[in-house]
């Protein structure tokens, strides 16, 4: 649709749109009507909510993290959304395996660990732990301070965002791989390679359900080192 | 000079397979000590597994580096 546009419309982009429908119109389903004892929807909606309110906030940063969990919520469950696309019938490719939205969600997680840091410390002092940390001999600044800064402004996101990626693509690319080779070993060819195409169409059957753990755990990690970072920053000492 | 051996196409599964070794090896110590650790302290197991999976993730970025690399260097 649009081909050639500045508004070209492809595949991936139907996917991410229609996940992102699909996990909007889950929450508003679910706490559309919220009763003080929640019922059907709404149990799945806490307990998902829930989730990443012990399981990373509170692990990570605390209470005092918990105005962060909007934030953190919508991360998470957006990029499970996305990752587990990869894995519905008819729609079979990850929203995430293109560079555009792991970038983008890298990009607003480097704004939120910075802009917290500068707004709990002030710009230079926020700047000072994190490129002058003390405790060290002067010298050994020339070496350290390039290596914190490579480290802490340009790695973080960039390894953020080729984890997701490289994950999903390497997922996607296994799960092709397995089934299109089961496929041709099994149709096409000589008689005796056709018992290997079983073994090869098990392993596909295996590879997706490794599949959605992956997807579960990139988007876990990935909402675990947005709230690490973010911990970090907002931190007194390093 | 006599060629002995030629590769043609492309190398870069060959690098992918090398940057694999090290992170292998890596994540493998990591997740043994942190089950050790959740045998021994069965009440520690959920920072442990915390942390765990951030140390998995930093391993894990060398590796997918490597992947990465061999689709960009072409």
């Amino acid at each position: 649709m649009f081909e050639g546009t500045l508004f070209e419309f492809t595949r991936v982009n139907l996917i991410q749109l229609i996940m992102t429908v699909a996990v909007a119109s889950f929450f508003i389903v679910a706490f559309r009507n919220p009763k003080i004892v929640p019922r059907g929807v709404q149990n799945l909606g806490e307990l998902a909510v829930q989730f990443v309110q012990t399981q990373i906030i509170d692990m990570i940063m605390g209470v005092s993290g918990r105005r962060y969990l909007p934030y953190l919520a919508t991360l998470f469950f957006f990029i499970l959304a996305m990752n587990l696309a990869g894995l519905v019938p008819f729609l079979n490719l990850a929203g995430t395996s293109v560079v555009a939205i792991p970038l983008m969600f890298a990009i607003v997680a480097w704004l939120t660990f910075n802009i917290a840091g500068i707004r709990k410390h002030g710009f230079v002092p926020y700047l000072k732990t994190n490129l002058f940390p003390p405790g060290v001999p002067k010298p050994v600044y020339v070496l350290l301070t390039p290596i914190e800064f490579l480290s802490t402004f340009i790695l973080r996101p960039v390894t953020l965002t080729i984890r997701l990626l490289a994950n999903m693509m390497a997922g996607h690319l296994m799960l092709v791989l397995f089934f299109s080779g089961a496929t041709y070993l099994l149709l096409d060819a000589e008689w005796f390679l056709k018992p290997f195409g079983l073994g090869a169409a098990a392993m596909g059957f295996f590879i997706t359900a490794f599949e959605i753990l992956i997807a579960l755990l990139q988007a876990y990690i990935f909402t675990l080192l947005t709230a690490l970072y973010i911990a970090g920053a907002e931190s007194e000492h390093h | 000079m006599e060629l002995l051996a030629q590769v043609e196409g492309n190398v870069n599964a060959i690098g992918y397979g090398l940057a694999a070794i090290g992170p292998g090896i890596g994540l493998g110590i990591l997740i043994g000590k942190a089950l050790e650790g959740m045998a021994r302290q069965p009440e520690a197991t959920g920072v442990l597994r915390t942390n765990m999976f951030i140390g998995i993730a930093l391993v894990e970025a060398l590796a997918l580096l490597g992947i990465v690399a061999g689709f960009l260097f072409t």
